[in-house]
Order: structure tokens, then sequence, then C-alpha cells
């Protein structure tokens, strides 16, 4: 909707309009600035240490992951109360599968159990995210009805699928997609996604460009896009050294030179962790869900059915199939939410994704997503995530106790909420 | 009077058959649940029903589904069935209060079942909570008996995590005073959620550098989130990690050695003990002819009670068998990955 040509031409310093990024982001990632360096002034410097920051990656991962499926939601006027429950549900399935099941038919740690776990999970959270979907779109019940009672029946499910008991050890292989030193892709990969991340982006750009120069539509200047690469490409691979400066812990290494059969030499040896799987599979889910939200037909539909749903139903958008499905991508994020969070404690759990719906609702906010349905973008929801995480692990650090924390990530949750609406006044 | 008394007795004689009937009914014992959603209860369920029914009782339930007014209706509706004596499993120790009081008026005595009923007039069954915190000290103190420690402890609304942490406080206080020991980091986790506690051990690893030497997890659900947080630092197996429940996922870390020590509370004793208790109460016996119990008072000041301990179990490598012997786990499931050599019950 920023793309109106004449953004260079309508207002005061022209060298910053001309970058035409959405101010809202810049006041995200300004927010962020402020919480991560006031952490580590008051933490004496372990926040924006790399492991703290490989850390906290890790941790926003699987909220991140159902913030992407919970923007298309929120933006069809509609909201999912049941993304924990799905999780949890989920994750007790695919751990029952992967620890009980398979193990009888294929015997214990066979290569196929982290595959045919994964894609249980995305199965099963697809289906009940078409089914709960399709109950509000046909049968036309409230989404928070349908979901509220989505929240109970799942997480009576998880209950119900051990009778409440903890499920553990996960498959070695199934273990990674939830991080540690086994999800850690380590440094020369991590160089060579970034390196290709960098290209993706520049690649992109000038497609952008030189598409709308073809059309004859409005352009930035070239400075403009250089610095706009630069600043992408800066922040891809800034992350990368990041990651890449977090070493393994010396034991760790110690044994992973040994079994290498290498010798180890006085000083320690440097293995880097690089960048976490878990975070690669939200950042891909994000790319994916953005391409979908902005570059297709279905990605068209959401938003004109959030803008406003008769106008597109009577202009033939089947806004019932839409709804469905948008609901069912949503089911199937909490899949892959599930397999984050379970990997990562390498146990299922039937609390598992508790409270999550609150955070992941809270990410998609805090990240611009309004709750008048229409507008919102994945990148804002998953830094949103970023956020309240960076505030909870924060405080863990400063040693502030749990009812302080809560209070704490409600009220930026409000505040948020509040500069958004004070700045869509503005800009109207 | 004793012509009454005589009266009776002669009319019990002649109605004698019946009477034999009745009595080997034996009496009706009601339990009043909180709720049932945990498999933990099931368990317990079915050692007070074998008990019971092997004493020649009648068992009558009733599940608050987690409600503390459905569980005082539930206690009125026992009543008018006419049990003798109540096992309460109270969802909510002070709501529970007038329940209680009108069974014990009207003579029904009450076992106040796992969770404190704060009533003279009642008797208390349960496992030593703060024993239990103090076993996972002394086991943990035993693997690392100086360094630096974190403190995983149980949320912060739930008594029983401070009765927990306040055992082990007893154990390792002098070793802190003394300088062996530092308390590097402890905090609360909400809701028993194991992945609050795995970003909480994230952050002490973090702001401690990872100097941390031992670790003193609430339960078996806290203990894997913390361990989960040692292993992405390449410190689980080296570092003892305390908990308690005995969970079956917990009992496999023991064995894998990721886990130092579990407290096992066996429900199905503490089940048999309450049925026991029951009937003997119902059966008119006093509280303080009940064997094995003491008088116990929560602190100075609050009302003495008659209640009987039971001693839990810790579970640690050296003594797997003993969970599996009592039929409360498999050897498969104890064992299942765990590489040959690491402990003895898996070969």
């Amino acid at each position: 909707m920023r793309d109106v040509p004449g953004g260079a031409t309508t207002g005061a310093p022209p060298s910053f309009r001309a970058l035409e990024i959405d101010p809202r982001l810049i006041g995200m990632l300004g927010a962020l600035a402020v919480i991560w360096l006031g952490f580590d002034l008051l933490s004496g410097g372990a926040f924006l240490t790399p492991r703290n920051l490989w850390n906290l990656s890790v941790q926003t991962a699987s909220i991140a992951v159902m913030a992407c499926g919970m923007v298309l939601v929120i933006v069809t006027r509609n909201i999912d109360l049941s993304v924990g429950a799905i999780l949890g549900v989920t994750g007790m399935l695919i751990g029952v599968l992967q620890a009980r099941l398979l193990p009888e038919l294929l015997g214990l740690e066979h290569p196929a159990t982290w595959l045919i776990a994964v894609a249980a999970a995305i199965a099963i959270g697809g289906a009940i995210g078409l089914f709960q979907g399709a109950l509000i779109a046909y049968l036309a019940i409230p989404s928070f009805i349908v979901s509220l009672g989505g929240l109970l029946i799942w997480r009576g499910a998880a209950w119900w699928v051990t009778q409440g008991q903890t499920v553990a050890p996960m498959d070695g292989r199934f273990r990674p997609l939830g991080g540690g030193i086994e999800g850690a892709i380590g440094a020369t990969p991590s160089w060579i996604i970034g390196g290709l991340g960098c290209a993706a982006i520049l690649g992109a750009l000038w497609a952008t460009r030189s598409r709308r120069i073809r059309f004859g539509f409005h352009v930035r200047p070239a400075w403009a896009e250089a610095v706009i690469a630069a600043l992408a490409c800066g922040a891809v691979i800034g992350a990368v050294l990041v990651a890449n400066a977090y070493p393994i812990p010396r034991g760790v290494a110690r044994r992973m030179a040994e079994a290498q059969g290498l010798d180890w030499p006085e000083g320690g040896l440097f293995i880097a962790h690089g960048l976490a799987l878990p975070v690669l599979i939200a950042i891909g889910v994000g790319i994916a869900m953005t391409v979908l939200a902005t570059r297709t037909r279905f990605g068209r539909y959401v938003f004109a059915i959030g803008g406003n749903p008769e106008a597109a139903e009577l202009s033939g958008v089947n806004t019932r199939r839409t709804l469905m499905l948008v609901f069912g991508m949503m089911g199937a994020l909490c899949g892959i939410a599930a397999c984050i969070a379970t990997a990562r404690l390498n146990a299922a759990t039937n609390a598992a994704g508790s409270l999550d719906e609150l955070y992941v609702i809270a990410a998609a906010v805090i990240g611009g997503t309004s709750l008048a349905g229409g507008a919102g973008t994945i990148a804002g929801a998953m830094l949103g995530a970023l956020v309240m995480q960076s505030l909870q692990s924060g405080m863990v650090l400063l040693g502030v106790d749990a009812p302080l924390q809560n209070i704490v990530v409600g009220l930026v949750l409000v505040s948020a909420v509040w500069v958004d609406t004070v700045y869509r006044r503005r800009i109207k | 009077m004793n012509r009454r008394h005589l009266l009776l007795a002669g009319a019990a004689t002649l109605a004698a058959p019946g009477l034999l009937r009745a009595q080997a009914r034996g009496p009706v014992i009601g339990v009043s649940w909180s709720n049932f959603q945990e498999e933990r209860w099931k368990t317990d369920e079915a050692a007070i029903q074998a008990a019971i029914r092997a004493a020649g009782g009648t068992y009558l339930s009733a599940d608050a589904q987690s409600s503390p007014a459905k569980q005082l209706t539930d206690i009125e509706s026992l009543m008018a069935r006419g049990v003798k004596a109540l096992i309460v499993l109270a969802q909510d120790a002070q709501a529970i209060r007038p329940g209680v009081e009108r069974a014990i008026n009207e003579g029904v005595a009450v076992v106040g079942y796992d969770r404190l009923i704060e009533n003279p007039q009642a008797f208390y069954l349960t496992f030593d909570n703060v024993e239990v915190g103090r076993m996972m000290a002394r086991a943990v103190l035993a693997a690392k008996p100086e360094g630096n420690y974190v403190f995983i402890k149980g949320s912060g609304a739930d008594p029983n995590a401070n009765f927990l942490f306040q055992g082990s406080m007893e154990i390792l206080k002098p070793h802190i005073d003394a300088g062996r020991i530092r308390n590097v980091g402890e905090a609360f986790t909400d809701g028993w959620l194991p992945a609050n506690a795995q970003r909480n051990m994230e952050q002490f690893l973090t702001r401690n550098n990872n100097r941390v030497d031992a670790v003193v997890a609430a339960n078996d659900g806290t203990a894997g989130g913390a361990i989960a947080a040692l292993a992405a630092q390449g410190l689980a197996g080296s570092v003892p990690v305390s908990g308690q429940d005995a969970d079956r996922a917990a009992l496999n870390r023991v064995a894998a050695g990721t886990q130092t020590v579990t407290i096992w509370k066996d429900a199905r004793e503490l089940g048999r003990n309450a049925a026991e208790i029951a009937i003997r109460l119902a059966g008119g016996a006093r509280l303080n002819q009940v064997p094995d119990s003491v008088q116990w008072s929560q602190a100075a000041g609050r009302p003495t009670m008659t209640a009987r301990f039971l001693a839990p179990v810790p579970i640690t490598r050296a003594n797997l068998n003993v969970v599996i012997d009592a039929g409360w786990t498999t050897r498969e499931a104890v064992c299942q990955g765990v590489p040959a050599g690491r402990a003895a019950v898996c070969g």
C-alpha cells in the first residue's frame, strides 16, 4: 500500500523517505535495539554476547513459526486461540510415534524415523487446522469459539495420549531440529547459507526494480537501492558472524576432534556453532509465508477478505475456501513448531505450548498486525516474537522473578498496540 | 438404657442372617478426587479400590474436575450415600474446610490424602515433601560436594515447591555457610513447565559462563528441561541433576546417566495406606490409634495434626531394579537406548 508513487516527493527529508522502508519496521527495530542495549548495560555485558544471542534466536523459533500463520488468521478478522494446544497434542503424538511406535516397527534410531515424525506433525497439525477452519468457514461458527473449544479439546487430547506421561528421549536425527550442539550447522555451511541469502536479496531487489521499470512504475533512486541492499546483506552477514563467534564448549569440541582423529592442541580448539537449524526453519517459513502473502493470488485474497469480506465475496473470491485454508496452514505451522519445541526439550510433555497462543497473538500484534483485519506483515510478527523473547530471557538473566516478568511483558504488549494505534491515526 | 441395648442385641440376633450380609459388605468408604486428568491418580485409585475390596468394603468415588465448589457438593452426596469414612484429595486446601467439618460433625472420619487439610480432627496422610527435598539435596551433594549450585524450583503458586526447597536447603545450608557451595542462581518454574525450566537453566549457564557444577531441580519435568539446556553445552551427564516422581522418561535418564536421582513416591503405597487407615477409622478407631501416626504441626501456633508420613525412595543408577521389581515400570522402558555397560539393570 505504501508503494504509491511519489513517496519521495511528498515530504520533508527526502534522503530518508527515498529508502521507502516501513517506518513501523524501523520503529520495531529501534525498540529492539533499546531493549538489547538496556539489558546489556544492566547485566554487565552478558546480553549482547554471541552465546546469548544464539540462545535467544533458538528460543524464539517456535513462537516465530506460529506467528507467521497467526498474521494471516488475524488479517482475515479471525483469531486462533488453539495454537498452543495443537502444538501440545501434535508434539505428544509425534513423541509417542518416534519413541514408542516406530522403534518397535523399524528399530531404535532408524534413519527414516525423523522424517516420518516431521511429516506426521505437519499432517496432524494441518488436519486439525483444516477441521477447525471448516467449522469456521462453512458452519459460520465464530473463530473465537471454535478455537476456544479447540484449546480445551486439544489440550485434553494431549493429556489423553499418554495419560499425562512425559515421553523421552527423542530420536537422534530428530533432535537437531530443536537446536543444541547437534542442531548447529557449523561455520562453513553458515557462510554458504549467508552467501546464498545475500545473493537472493540482491537478486530479488534487482528483479523488483527491473520489473517496475518495465511497467513504468516509480522506482527508488539507485543509491537508495544500494543502501537497502547493504543493510539487508549486512544483517545476514552480521548474523552469520555472531553465530560463528559462539564456540562449541571445550569438552564437546574435544570429543569431536578425537572422533575425527585430530590432535587436541594446548590452547583448545575453536569450533563454531554456526547458525541453528530451528532458526533457519523459522526464517525459511517466514520467507515462504511472505511470498505467499504478498506474491500469490491466495495471499491477495486473504488480504482482500480482511479488508472487506463482503466486497471480496462479491468480486468472486471463494472466501470460505480461503478461510479454511488459512486455518489449515496455521495448523500445519503449529505442527512445525511442535517439532522444534519437542526436539529442543528432547521430550514430549502434555503441557508443551501452554500459553503459547497468547505469546503468538502478542507477537503478531506487537509486530503491527491489526486486530481489525486487513493489515499485517510476516516480518513484523517475527520481530514481535523476538521482542517478546528478548524481554523474557533478558529478565531471567537479570534475575527478575517470574511474576514481574509477566507484568512487564503485559505492559509492553499494551503499550506497543497503543503506540501503533497513535501512529495509524497520524498517517490517516 | 441397658434394657434398650439388650433389646437391640436381641433384635440383632433375630436378624442375624441380614446383619451378616451387611457385615460382609463391610464399611462404605468414599473418595473425593480433585481431578482425574492426571495419570497419577488413576494409579492411586486402583490401589485404594483393591485394598477396600480386600477388606470386604465398598468403594464410592466422585471427581471434582478441578472445581473446589464441585468438591463440596461431591462430599455431601458421598455422605448422603452413607459413607463411614472419607478420603479427600483436596483441590483447594482452604475451600474444602466447611465440607470436611460437616462430615466430621456427622461422625464420618476424614483422611486428608496427599494434600494438607488443616483440621485437627482429620487424619493427614502424605509423602514427606520436605524429606523429598532433603533426599534430592543429599544425592546431588554426594555427587558434587562443592561448587556452584543452581536451584530450579517448582511453581511459586504451589506450597509443595517451598517444602521441597526448604528440605534441600536444610541439607545444603551448612555447606553454603562454610563456603564450599555457592548458590549461583535460583528461579521458580512458572506452572512447573519443562520449557520454562529449560529457558531459566540456559540463562543461568550463560550468566555463569557454564561454571555450574550441580543442579537441584524440583521434579522430573523441570529436571528434563534443565538437562536439555545442559546437553546444549555438552554438560549433560557431567553435572549432577536431581528430580522426583520416577517418571518413565526420568528413569530412562537415570539409566543413561544424565540425571543423578529421582525420588520415587509410590502412589500405590499411598493408596493402600489411605484405604487401610480409612477402614480402621470407619471401624471406630480414634485418630491417634492409627499405627505409625505422629503428632505434627505445619508451624508453631498452627493446629496439631495426626499424620502418617510415608518415606519416599531415592532411585539412582545403583537401585533402578527397585522400581522394575515393584512393577512400577518395565526394564524395556527404563533401558530404551541406554548404551551397554552404563547401568547394571540394563546389562
